[in-house]
């Protein structure tokens, strides 16, 4: 039976209270929701924080073999080199594994995971792993720009050990014109809300919801949960009484603490639903986006197997606040900014080194010296050990997942950066080897020598004029 | 069996622009004002210089690479030249190819001049070398040299239980000294004297390093002109004698194994052990009058005095308390403002050093000079703690 094997998920660690985007922005009109939205770092992306959701889900079953990944987002990075890529390249699964990036529409996560289901289901895939993700970019003041948050939701589709079996599927399109954005363009346009919400949600959420049950025989009834992508909350508690949802049975849409995450947003609340569903509860989920994706899923015995995962609940609790409207614009370039002639020196890309050193610098795969057994990030040819100094005599090791103790840090103002200082230090890996690493997600003045640390997979800078945004493995103090 | 250089070599002349923000004055400004002292100081002709070696550590912001600049410039008639970089440690790596060169007896006269132009940047602070090429913004942090040295004033704190505020202060006393010395200096960059407090409530650069705990970013330029031994005594009657010459460099072990502590030098300590057992000085403490040591900023001049056994480990903290670097204590250190207050031009920065204790045993330093000083040392450091270039030099009458 195809179904889902873990699950996992990220949740930037900043979150801006909608007041204070309020105050920035109240010459332009009021707010259309309260609470607050999770805002993505300065070095976060939606490939980075897929490779985030994608490292929660993967956590304690990195032996397993995963022959696909499906990556969705409606921000990509890249148009032109694969994302998916990119993010096979972080996690280190390997070249023998079918690759594909799912976009254009807020439905592309739900997609990407039937189309994964669908591949194991025909056997031409074995184990895949779908992650979704968005970080989205709007006209400052828009309704989408208070309404949108970032986030990322993976899961691990297969036949072995699932926790919640994928039962059936229902999709429709239309094209139904709510937001786009032309290629080239980075801020969407959006139609009038009265329209998106009678002819958009009020009308094609019930039509795939009939489908489904419908096509399965099932009742509303059946369902524990049964949770749908809506931006505007408003319109969220309306179609749960037209779909004849108990309160208990509605999921919460996570707009007043996350936002609406696009092409992750109905991931993200499915992972939230399987965090407290117990076995034999049955699942309803429904994307919307130029029409609807919806399924459903029976939560199996195995649910009781997946701890330590950050999930959407850890994730929710672990924040900071983003105290300023003005930082924020900064963080996704909306803003010019003042980095000082030093942060204006050219940077330059060599690909060819991309390319050669790609497991080392994205899947942060280093060598352990087979005779004395030292680890080494970068990988080395001779050993550095002093008595030992054994000459290719290495065995790859990744340290992306290891955990590690802060050696030493500062914190620098001299460093250009958008958010200054740039802490950065050693850090010594648990298992052996140091490596100098960016820091990032921390509050400068709480670091301290021997404070634990995980990594997590970030830009480390953009290089417009060659088309390139580099990536690389940074120290976050772990926060317990 | 190697002898060392001991004894083989002297300095005849030596030469030194003022340092600074020099927005007057190109390159080739500094590089001829530098010559021309050390040149009247040696009373030689151009004529006379057999071989040279020319030191810039980043041409690519100055004057280009390779030897033909200082060729050019200088109008030197088609001799040997040879460009070295050894990061902020090439003046002396340039000193080294010409003391080396003249000690083989392959020539009698060399000259070696260092000269470093940063400030047409626009910025404060060095550029970064890029220290690994095209691979450095993919695999670098994005970090500065503060910072680098900065982690050694965390680390060295957490090692010896050393609160900030402590910590803040004895770093603070390191900088207010130099600031002192450089004060009276007038060919230093920064000539001010600041008070331990200014220091400490400075804006922070890279934590805990605050604006004070940094040196100077200058321009300028400094010479020298080297001889075999037994002839300097025919140019002048204070020749001053290489006793020792050593370079040691990082083999990675630092940052790739992990025994090193992160507090200390390891290259610096173990080319003052080469140095001195090439001079043949039994007691550092004791028999080094003076040294000019590389304190880009404060945190490495205090562990520099560990690492070349002025101090011992772990213990810095009770010497500077005690003065025992200031002008008048009993090992003075940086008695012409060090990087600190005479600035660092990287290029010129190691024959800056060997300037002042050249002029210092020769008993010509002015109103800076120390009674009777027999032995003097420069420690020129390139790269970051983690991994580097450190060069020590001992020289005596």
């Amino acid at each position: 039976m195809v179904g889902i094997v873990s699950y996992g998920a990220h949740i930037p660690r900043f979150r801006m209270d909608r007041n204070i985007m309020q105050l920035a922005l109240l010459f332009l009109g009021l707010a259309p929701l309260r609470g607050e939205k999770a805002v993505a770092n300065w070095d976060e992306d939606s490939i980075t924080m897929a490779v985030a959701a994608a490292k929660d889900c993967l956590g304690g079953q990195e032996s397993i073999h995963v022959d696909g990944l499906y990556f969705a987002t409606t921000s990509p990075t890249y148009s032109l080199r694969q994302n998916a890529g990119i993010i096979a390249a972080a996690l280190d699964i390997g070249s023998a594994t079918r690759t594909m990036d799912f976009t254009d529409s807020a439905k592309a996560g739900t997609s990407a995971l039937l189309s994964a289901a669908d591949a194991i289901e025909a056997g031409s895939c074995n184990c895949c792993l779908v992650s979704a993700s968005d970080c989205r970019v709007s006209k400052v003041g828009s309704s989408i720009d208070y309404i949108y948050g970032d986030g990322a939701a993976a899961f691990l589709v297969g036949k072995e050990d699932i926790i919640a079996s994928l039962d059936g599927s229902f999709s429709t399109t239309h094209d139904f014109v709510d937001r786009r954005r032309l290629e080239g363009e980075r801020l969407e346009h959006i139609w009038e809300e009265r329209f998106i919400r009678e002819e958009g949600y009020m009308k094609l959420i019930p039509e795939a919801v009939e489908g489904l049950i419908k096509k399965y025989a099932l009742n509303i009834k059946d369902f524990s949960k049964v949770l749908y992508a809506c931006s505007f909350p408003p319109v969220h508690s309306a179609l749960a009484k037209i779909l004849g949802l108990n309160p208990e049975q509605v999921q919460d849409p996570l707009l007043m603490t996350v936002g609406d995450t696009g092409a992750a947003h109905p991931l993200m609340m499915l992972v939230a639903a399987l965090e407290e569903a117990r076995p034999g509860d049955r699942i309803m989920v429904i994307s919307f986006g130029q029409g609807c994706d919806a399924f459903y899923l029976t939560v199996t015995e195995n649910i009781s197997r997946i701890k330590d995962k950050k999930g959407v609940k850890r994730n929710l609790t672990n924040k900071a606040p983003l105290g300023s409207y003005e930082k924020y614009l900064a963080f996704r370039k909306l803003m010019p900014v003042e980095v000082g002639i030093r942060g204006e020196e050219m940077i330059f890309t060599s690909f060819s080194i991309v390319s050669r050193d790609n497991r080392e610098l994205y899947g942060m795969v280093g060598s352990r010296c087979i005779k004395c057994g030292t680890p080494c990030w970068p990988a080395q040819r001779i050993c550095p050990n002093p008595d030992c100094g054994a000459i290719d005599k290495m065995e790859p090791y990744r340290f992306a997942n290891k955990t590690g103790r802060i050696f030493t840090y500062t914190s620098d103002f001299l460093a250009p950066s958008i958010d200054p200082p740039a802490s950065y230090g050693f850090i010594d890996f648990e298992g052996g080897g140091r490596a100098g690493l960016d820091f990032t997600d921390c509050d400068a003045n709480s670091l301290k020598v021997g404070m634990p640390v995980e990594l997590s997979f970030r830009i480390k800078y953009s290089d417009e004029k060659r088309a390139a945004v580099n990536y690389g493995w940074k120290a976050v103090p772990i926060v317990s | 069996m190697a002898e060392g250089i001991k004894d083989k070599v002297a300095i005849i002349g030596m030469g030194c622009t003022r340092f600074g923000e020099r927005f007057d004055a190109g390159p080739q400004d500094l590089m001829v004002e530098a010559f021309v002292e050390c040149m009247e100081d040696a009373g030689i002709e151009k004529k006379d210089i057999q071989a040279a070696w020319w030191g810039v550590h980043m041409p690519d912001i100055s004057v280009g690479r390779g030897a033909t600049v200082l060729g050019t410039t200088l109008k030197l008639p088609f001799i040997p030249i040879t460009r070295v970089e050894n990061y902020c440690a090439t003046g002396s790596e340039a000193l080294r190819g010409a003391v080396y060169a003249v000690a083989s007896g392959a020539y009698d006269i060399c000259l070696a001049l260092g000269m470093e132009k940063l400030k047409d940047t626009g910025y404060g602070g060095l550029p970064l070398a890029g220290g690994m090429g095209y691979k450095s913004p993919l695999y670098s942090v994005n970090r500065t040299a503060p910072g680098e040295f900065a982690m050694m004033a965390t680390k060295y704190f957490s090692q010896y239980n050393i609160s900030p505020q402590d910590g803040k202060l004895m770093l603070a006393k390191v900088s207010a000294k130099s600031h002192k010395n450089g004060a009276i200096n007038p060919k230093a960059h920064l000539r001010k004297e600041v008070t331990v407090e200014q220091i400490i409530n400075a804006p922070i650069i890279a934590w805990p390093l605050g604006l004070f705990d940094c040196c100077g970013v200058s321009d300028g330029a400094a010479a020298a002109i080297v001889c075999r031994a037994d002839m300097a005594k025919s140019f002048r009657p204070d020749p001053v004698y290489v006793k020792a010459l050593q370079i040691a460099v990082s083999s990675g072990e630092e940052v790739l194994y992990t025994k090193w502590d992160g507090s200390h030098v390891e290259a610096a300590y173990r080319a003052g052990i080469a140095a001195y057992k090439e001079a043949g000085i039994k007691n550092p403490r004791e028999e080094v009058s003076m040294a000019e040591v590389h304190d880009c900023f404060s945190i490495t001049e205090a562990v520099t005095m560990e690492d070349l056994q002025f101090s011992p480990r772990g213990r810095v903290k009770e010497d500077i308390e005690a003065g025992r670097f200031n002008a008048d204590g009993p090992q003075p250190i940086q008695i012409d403002g060090g990087l600190k207050c005479f600035g660092h031009p990287i290029g010129a920065s190691g024959l800056r050093m060997m300037y002042e204790m050249y002029k210092q045993l020769q008993g010509k330093a002015g109103n800076r000079q120390l009674k009777n000083p027999k032995i003097g040392l420069t420690h020129n450091m390139g790269g970051f703690p983690s991994v580097n270039i450190v060069s020590v030099c001992i020289v005596g009458n």
